[in-house]
Parts: C-alpha cells; sequence; structure tokens
C-alpha cells in the first residue's frame, strides 16, 4: 500500500514537471480574447461550485449544530443570531453572485468598450446608509442582550458557585447555606491537608462551602458563576448554555444564566436526539459506546499539554433533586484536615 | 543621482543594496521563505486534526524528538500552530506584503528616485532578515518553540512550568519579534517621509493611486500602534527573566506559589490587542490598496468612487485603533467597555461595505482583462466578503460569548484577512513581476494557481464555519476526547485534504516565479496597458528609476476609457487609447477627472 502511494506521489511528480515545462514554453502571457472567454466561462462555472459547496453545508451540517439554548438568558442569543445569519446569508449570496457575474457577463472582448464611470454621489451615499441603518439595528438588539447577560447586580435569589480552574482540571465550590463564598487565594493552598482550591479556612464564610469535581445545577435558578485560576488563562466554556468566561489568576471574572431544561429533558430534545443518533452511528460504525448526551464545561482559552482535554461535566436536576444532592455533600469543614 | 553612477559591486548591487528595488524583492523572497515554512507546519497539523492517531513518516521525519512513532506530540502541536500563525501574519502578510510593495511601488508610483532614506530602507530589511533568522533559529531549540499561541498570552508563555516551549523558545521568539518590530517602524517612517515629501511635480495626494493611500495609511497605523507590541513584548520579557509582575499575580504551579503580585494578563491583551487589530488591517489594507489598482487597470475602467475609497480608508485605519476590544469580550474586562467596543466594531461594517461595493461597481460593465492578477483580485473581493461578513456576528458581544475562539473565528479571520491579502499579495506579484524582473510570468500556470487556490481556500474555510457554530474550540490537538465531537471527524478529513491540495498547488506559483525569473518572456514597458507612472520607467533597472527627469504629473491614474462625450458610452476614447498616463497632459477643454 505505502509502496502504491510512494509511486503514485512519483508519478505525480514527473507529471507535473513534464506540465509545467510544456507549459513554461508557451510564450504568450497576457490574457487575450481567448483567456478572456474561457476564465470568465469558468468562473461562471465556479459559482455553480461555489453555491452548491454553501448550500449544501447549510443543510448538511444543520444537525452538527448546537440544540436550542439550554438556558434562559441564551434564547434571544440564538434570536439574534439567527436574525445576523439570515441577514449576512442574504448579503453573501446576492453579492458573490454579482461579482462572479459581471466577471462573466463583462469578460474582455477586443470589440467591447468599458463604460467611463468614476463616480456617482447618489450610490455612494446610497451604500452607506443601508449597511447603517442594518446596523443601528443590529447594534441595538445586541447591546440589550449583552447588557441582560453580563447584569448580575438584581439577583439576590442566584445560587453563587465558583469555578476553579488549573491545568487540566476543572472543580466547583457550592456557597454553602449561607450563600457566600469564603474568600480564597493561591498563599491557602494546602495539598497535604485537601485544600486544593486555597479557600481561607480562618473566614467564617467558608465552613459550609462544598467543594466538587462535577456541576450541577437546579433548573430555573439563576446561577451565579464566579471563576479563578490558578497558574493560566483559561475559559470556561458552557456552549449548550450560551456561556463563556475567561479564568484569570489573580482576579475573580462572573457570568450568569438561569438552566432551562434538566439533562433528562434535554436529552429527549429532538435535536439533541437526532445528533446523538447521528454520532452514535460513527461510534458503532468504530466499535466505540454509545454516547449519552450530557451538558459540557470545556476549557477554551489555550492552556497548554492537555488542553484539548480540559472538562468537567455539568448535571442540571428538578429543585429537589438538587437540593438532596447538595446535602449529601460533606462541607469544607469536614473535608479539610485543620 | 542617475548622472553619477556609483560604482556597484555584488555586494552593494545584490545584498547590502540601498535601492528600493532590490530591497524589495530581498523581502518578497525572505517573505516567500517563510512563508514556505508556515504552510508546510499548517499541512502538518492539519494531519492530526483529520487522523489524531495515524503515524506519518513524514511527521517523523519534520518533528524528529517531537513525536513518537509518527504521532506528534501535544506541546509540539501548540506550537506548530503559534508559530504558523507568528509567521504568517508578521512575516509574511506584513514584512512579505507591505514590505515588497511599499518599496517597490512607492518611489515608482509617486515618481522618486528612492526612498527618503535608502540606508534606513536597507536597515529595515537587515533588521527583518534578522528576525527571520531568529525565529527560525527557535524552531530547533530543544524544549521547542513557543506554544502559547501567536497571542503568546501570559501567564502561559510567561512560564516555563506551564508549557515547555515558554522557555528559550519564548525568549527567541520575543527577541525576534523585537527585532521585526524595529525593521517595521523603521520602513514604516521612511513610507511615509517618502509618499508626503518625494511627489513629483503635479502628483498631489489626491492623484495618487490607491496602492500609494492604502500604503501609506498603511505605515501610519503601523507607527501608531507597533511601539505598543513593542512594550508589551519588553515587559513580558521584564516578567520572564527579570522577576516583575506585570501581567502576573496569584500563581500557584508545579506545586508551590511563585512570588509575583499584583499583575494582570488582562493588560496585556489590552497592550497586544491594540497592536493586534490594527495588525489585521496593516495585513490587509495594502491588499486591497493592489486589488484597486489591479481592478482598475485590468477592468479598463476607472476605479468606482476613488474619493470614497481613500475615506474608507482612512475611516477604516482611525476605526482599527479602537476596537481592539473585541477580542476580550469575555477576557473579564467591564462589560460596559464591551458594549463600546461592539458599537466601534460594527461601524467598521460600513466603510469595508463601501469598498466591495466600489469594487463591484468597477466590474460592472467594464472590459475585463482576465489576467491572473485580476482573477486572484476577483477572489478577494469574494473571500473579503466571504470573511467580512461573519465579523458582524464576531464583533457583537452578545454573539461572540458563544463563538469565541471557536473554529467559526478561525474560518473568519482566515478568510478576511489570511486568504484575502494572500490573493492581493499574489495579484501584486502577477501584476508587477514585470516592473520586478524584466521577466513575464506565464499565465496558464497563473490560471492553474489561481482555480485551485481559490477552490481549496473555501474547501478549508467554508465548513470550518459549521464545526465552529458545533462548539469546537480551537487550538485542541484533538477532539476525540469529545464524543459530542464525533461527528465532525469527516469534516476534519475533508478540510485537510483541499489544505494539502491548497499548499502544495502553492508549488506552481514557486516554479512559475523562478523559472519567470531567469526563463519568462521579456516585458514591454508598460504590458497592462496602465495609467501609472511605474510603468513610464525602462524594463531594465536603473539606479535612481528614471534615465532623465521624473515625469510630470497632469491627472490622476485612472482615466481608462474615457471618452470625447464623457455621457456617451459609444463615442471614441478622448485620447485614441482606452488607457491616458499621468504624464499626459489634458487636453484643450478635457475635464480632469
Amino acid at each position: 500500500m505505502l509502496a502504491l502511494f510512494y509511486i503514485f506521489i512519483g508519478v505525480a511528480i514527473g507529471v507535473s514537471f513534464w506540465q509545467i515545462t510544456r507549459v513554461m514554453n508557451l510564450r504568450s502571457v497576457i490574457a487575450d480574447d481567448h483567456d478572456n472567454d474561457k476564465q470568465g466561462k469558468y468562473f461562471l462555472a465556479f459559482t455553480v461550485f461555489f453555491y452548491a459547496m454553501m448550500i449544501y453545508c447549510l443543510l448538511a451540517m444543520n444537525v452538527l449544530m448546537l440544540p436550542e439554548s439550554a438556558s434562559i438568558e441564551g434564547e434571544h442569543d440564538d434570536n439574534l443570531f439567527n436574525i445576523t445569519f439570515w441577514l449576512i446569508g442574504i448579503v453573501q449570496f446576492i453579492m458573490q453572485f454579482l461579482i462572479f457575474y459581471f466577471t462573466y457577463k463583462y469578460r474582455g472582448r477586443k470589440d467591447r468598450k468599458a463604460k467611463f464611470f468614476a463616480d456617482s454621489h447618489q450610490l455612494e451615499i446610497i451604500w452607506t446608509i443601508i449597511p447603517a441603518a442594518v446596523l443601528v439595528v443590529l447594534i441595538g438588539y445586541g447591546l440589550w442582550q449583552w447588557n441582560e447577560v453580563m447584569d448580575l447586580s438584581e439577583e439576590k435569589d442566584a445560587v453563587v458557585i465558583e469555578v476553579y480552574s488549573q491545568q487540566f482540571r476543572w472543580d466547583a465550590r457550592y456557597a454553602g447555606e449561607d450563600n457566600t463564598l469564603g474568600l480564597g487565594n493561591v498563599n491557602y493552598i494546602d495539598i497535604d491537608n485537601l485544600n486544593t482550591m486555597g479557600v481561607d479556612m480562618t473566614d467564617p464564610n467558608a465552613q459550609d462551602d462544598k467543594q466538587v469535581t462535577e456541576l450541577v445545577l437546579p433548573k430555573g435558578r439563576k446561577i451565579h458563576f464566579k471563576f479563578r485560576s490558578q497558574d493560566v488563562l483559561h475559559s470556561a466554556y458552557m456552549p449548550h448554555f450560551r456561556a463563556q468566561m475567561n479564568c484569570v489568576p489573580g482576579m475573580v471574572t462572573e457570568f450568569g444564566f438561569t438552566p432551562k431544561y434538566t439533562t433528562e429533558e434535554m436529552r429527549l430534545n429532538p435535536e439533541v436526539m437526532d445528533k446523538t443518533n447521528a454520532i452514535n452511528k460513527i461510534r458503532k460504525a468504530k466499535g466505540e459506546d454509545p454516547y449519552e448526551f450530557d451538558y459540557l464545561l470545556l476549557c477554551n482559552k489555550i492552556c497548554g499539554q492537555a488542553h484539548f482535554n480540559m472538562q468537567m461535566k455539568i448535571t442540571v436536576l428538578e429543585q429537589d433533586e438538587y437540593d438532596k444532592w447538595i446535602a449529601a455533600r460533606p462541607t469544607l469543614a469536614e473535608v479539610i484536615k485543620k | 543621482m542617475s548622472e553619477h553612477h556609483h560604482k556597484e559591486t555584488f555586494v552593494t548591487k545584490y545584498i547590502f543594496s540601498q535601492d528600493h528595488k532590490m530591497i524589495s524583492k530581498q523581502f518578497l523572497v525572505t517573505g516567500m521563505f517563510m512563508g514556505i515554512i508556515a504552510v508546510l507546519m499548517s499541512m502538518l497539523f492539519r494531519l492530526q486534526l483529520a487522523w489524531p492517531d495515524t503515524s506519518f513518516t513524514i511527521v517523523e521525519a519534520f518533528l524528529g524528538p517531537h513525536q513518537t512513532n509518527g504521532i506528534m506530540d501535544p506541546d509540539i502541536y501548540l506550537a506548530l500552530v503559534t508559530i504558523h500563525g507568528t509567521i504568517m501574519v508578521f512575516f509574511v502578510l506584513t514584512a512579505g506584503l507591505s514590505g515588497t510593495f511599499s518599496n517597490l511601488l512607492i518611489p515608482l508610483q509617486i515618481g522618486a528616485r528612492d526612498m527618503a532614506s535608502g540606508f534606513l530602507n536597507m536597515i529595515s530589511y537587515w533588521l527583518f532578515f534578522l528576525s527571520s533568522v531568529v525565529m527560525v533559529i527557535s524552531l530547533f531549540v530543544e524544549a521547542g518553540p513557543a506554544s502559547a499561541g501567536w497571542t503568546i498570552y501570559p501567564p502561559l508563555s510567561a512560564l516555563p512550568q506551564a508549557i515547555p516551549g515558554s522557555g528559550a523558545g519564548m525568549t527567541l521568539w520575543l527577541v525576534s519579534m523585537a527585532i521585526f518590530i524595529a525593521s517595521s517602524l523603521i520602513g514604516a517612517l521612511n513610507y511615509i517621509v517618502t509618499v508626503l515629501n518625494l511627489r513629483t511635480k503635479g502628483m498631489h495626494m489626491t492623484r495618487l493611486p490607491l496602492t500609494m493611500w492604502a500604503f501609506f495609511i498603511t505605515a501610519i497605523i503601523g507607527v501608531v500602534s507597533f511601539p505598543v507590541l513593542l512594550s508589551a513584548a519588553l515587559l513580558l520579557i521584564f516578567d520572564r527573566s527579570f522577576g516583575t509582575s506585570f501581567f502576573l499575580s496569584d500563581i500557584f504551579i508545579s506545586g508551590e506559589v511563585l512570588h509575583y503580585q499584583g499583575g494582570s494578563p488582562v493588560l496585556f491583551e489590552h497592550l497586544f490587542w491594540f497592536l493586534g487589530h490594527p495588525e489585521v488591517y496593516i495585513v490587509l489594507l495594502p491588499a486591497l490598496g493592489i486589488t484597486s489598482e489591479v481592478i482598475s487597470t485590468n477592468s479598463r475602467k476607472p476605479i468606482f468612487g476613488y474619493r470614497a475609497m481613500i475615506l474608507s480608508i482612512m475611516a477604516i485605519a482611525f476605526l482599527s485603533t479602537i476596537v481592539w476590544g473585541h477580542h476580550m469580550f469575555i477576557s473579564g474586562m467591564n462589560p460596559f467597555l464591551g458594549s463600546v467596543f461592539t458599537f466601534t466594531t460594527l461601524l467598521i461594517a460600513i466603510p469595508s461595505a463601501v469598498k466591495a461595493f466600489n469594487y463591484l461597481t468597477t466590474l460592472w460593465k467594464g472590459n475585463l482583462q482576465l489576467n491572473p492578477a485580476m482573477l486572484f483580485s476577483i477572489g478577494l473581493v469574494s473571500t473579503f466578503v466571504t470573511g467580512g461578513l461573519t465579523g458582524l456576528v464576531l464583533g457583537d458581544s452578545a454573539l461572540d460569548i458563544n463563538i469565541h475562539d471557536t473554529y467559526f473565528v478561525v474560518a473568519h479571520f482566515h478568510l478576511v484577512m489570511g486568504v484575502s491579502a494572500i490573493f492581493g499579495m499574489y495579484a501584486g506579484v502577477y501584476h508587477w513581476f514585470p516592473k520586478m524582473y524584466g521577466r513575464m510570468m506565464n499565465k496558464t500556470l497563473g490560471y492553474w494557481h489561481f482555480w485551485i487556490t481559490i477552490i481549496c481556500a473555501y474547501g478549508v474555510f467554508w465548513p470550518m464555519h459549521f464545526i465552529g457554530l458545533a462548539g469546537l474550540p480551537r487550538r485542541y490537538y484533538t477532539n476525540t476526547e469529545f464524543p459530542m465531537f464525533d461527528d465532525l471527524a469527516d469534516i476534519n478529513v475533508v478540510i485537510t485534504i483541499f489544505a494539502l491540495v491548497g499548499g502544495v498547488a502553492q508549488l506552481i506559483f514557486i516554479a512559475n516565479f523562478f523559472i519567470s525569473m531567469y526563463r519568462g518572456p521579456k516585458a514591454t514597458q508598460n504590458p497592462w496597458k496602465s495609467n501609472t507612472l511605474e510603468w513610464t520607467t525602462p524594463v531594465e533597472h536603473i539606479h535612481g528609476n528614471w534615465p532623465g527627469k521624473i515625469p510630470e504629473v497632469h491627472r490622476w491614474a485612472y482615466d481608462y476609457s474615457k471618452r470625447v462625450d464623457a455621457d456617451d458610452d459609444d463615442s471614441d476614447f478622448l485620447h485614441g487609447e482606452d488607457f491616458v498616463l499621468q504624464t499626459t497632459p489634458l487636453l484643450e477643454g478635457e475635464e480632469a477627472s
């Protein structure tokens, strides 16, 4: 097989060499009418290829996309995305067609004279104002949504969770009964005594904090995330919730969202089922275990060798199941040796 | 100058030359060499992405100690993407593109004997050469080259404990970039001074070809923003080597707390992107300038909306310096800043749209001479539109949250600045090759080169949008650790095949380039029937460009197909032909355009 491959490469090199020498002996170097005609038609052919590819990808790859937003805040994101995508899609289809069609239509001929057309204030004004007007809408909706998502000041009832990153793992800390996180700093890290997140255990707020290795979230409650990193930049990317925030050593960053569907509900979402089925078909062909949908948190800022495998499972439960789960976790005061 | 020829030795003519035409060729060939390295790297990491667990002899051969049984290590994967990005952005598309064509065209198109300072120009090239050498050397240090991404965010880039590439490799990267920035600044200052002071009689700023406007504004952006990257690099060197804490704070790594206190990686991101974003336009504007010239010449039509084009270049340049924060929406900076940057970012769409529409109108009712340079320019308009439109998604902070750092971003910027700028560069080479080497490039090979390249470029980057929308983060060594991405494997294979074919196809260009240099048909003085001044110089290069006096300019650069009766498309050409050199005086009663 390998020998065949090398022979193929050898033949390819030989043929290219021969072709290039042959072509280099053609001394005509400036496009004449014959070239213009041919290249113009190639552009028309390319248009067909290009549109076929664009449409094929848009249709065939639809099943690959992320399912609908699993957070309430993300709904408007999906909305805004759809509006923007339709808009740029339409502009793309028109503009590309005009570029290639004009190239074909006005391909040079000896008897053709170009039109001397240097300026038109009217046209210039039209295509300055139209994009500007469209942008006002996009910017307006975008900024409104951005402020909605990023504003965490009004949430009294939010569940406070710290997401803690290091090369190459995630941990999380729940704020406990008082819903207030104890202070944290790398100087408090004491691996031997199981204080791996650097929590100040003299802080009264820290006593009832609960440290876990997988996120469990209650459905329908606002989650107020606080992010920390102990070494390099990481980014907590939760694509299903349309959520992402960098974890920066030396500072605490924040993000918030409200889970809309439990993991079980999401598994029954038609988009998720389609995607899962497609994936399982592939996995079956490779002889791998079937995949079951789970929310995930991925690292999305280059952070070193195992960046590609820095993930944490997220489970969304109904409030009562969540209450049972959280009650069963030990507090830091119980875990960390004094 | 032309009267008393200096006695030139081999060294002063070909190596330490102060002649702008020779320096431009030096930039081009060095840029091409670096480009080959960067493309080879991308082909290697594309192999890894398509077939992650497969052994490749070529990987074994190229990566030596950084692979096991023909499968590359994760660290070297990150190094490859880092160096690919660095070389492409800075060494190929900044120095290779601006360096080549600013040097070649500025004196020739404004009517000057040479750059304002030939000596500084020479220094600029040799600093660039030196920085290239340092960058290439950095590939061979034991722990591997810099591998924190081309954006080299600390702490990853500051701590060798965090990734092996942040040792000697990173030091050399920073040294190389510091030298590069010096080269770039010297070059840019020279371009600005030359354009402002050395224009020939009659060459008002409003008669400059758009290439000149593009290079001029590009140089200004460079002078404004590159020093900021230099300061970021210097502060990072301090943090790395002298224990300061500009960008580092509260770090626990390899079992110990480091001493750094009070610094912030976000500060570095601000400094980096204050260059990093204008850099996009430093790369793109020269390509757009070249395209304006090539499209107008080959359409046999004036560029549509000359003044609007200048205004939009200026608007883009101004806005480019106040949008850097759109790379940092989710960096942890104040969300209010995010709002401001969303606003300024989306504003850039307006001048960009104006440019695209103006190109389109220039094609309309033209008499298109489909030379290879023209094909690449049309290709540029196409990829610029495709890539630019997705910018509306990424520039909107609310949408950026979920696609930030995914393959959607990779697809976007590769189309809008990578492929577009490379197309502009190819257009420039095909168009001005006769000016550089006095010979013509082969058109048939040019056609092959164009068609394979554009099909592969779209084959690579169009599907890539979708794997980004599926949520796949960039800079992942492999995505096999996530079953949710299993359905993307086939697309990765398709992308890699297009990438490999596209990469190999560039050999057609290289063959064409070097063979034509020696064996191409001799060029005539004005092969494309162009209006601009460079085509009034003799084919054989002489020091000082024009044998006698520098010609005087009487009109703008775009009097193509000018008619006797301006309102009648069927009337005869005013000057008998469909082009009028800028040196031709106005006829009696002729209105200047």
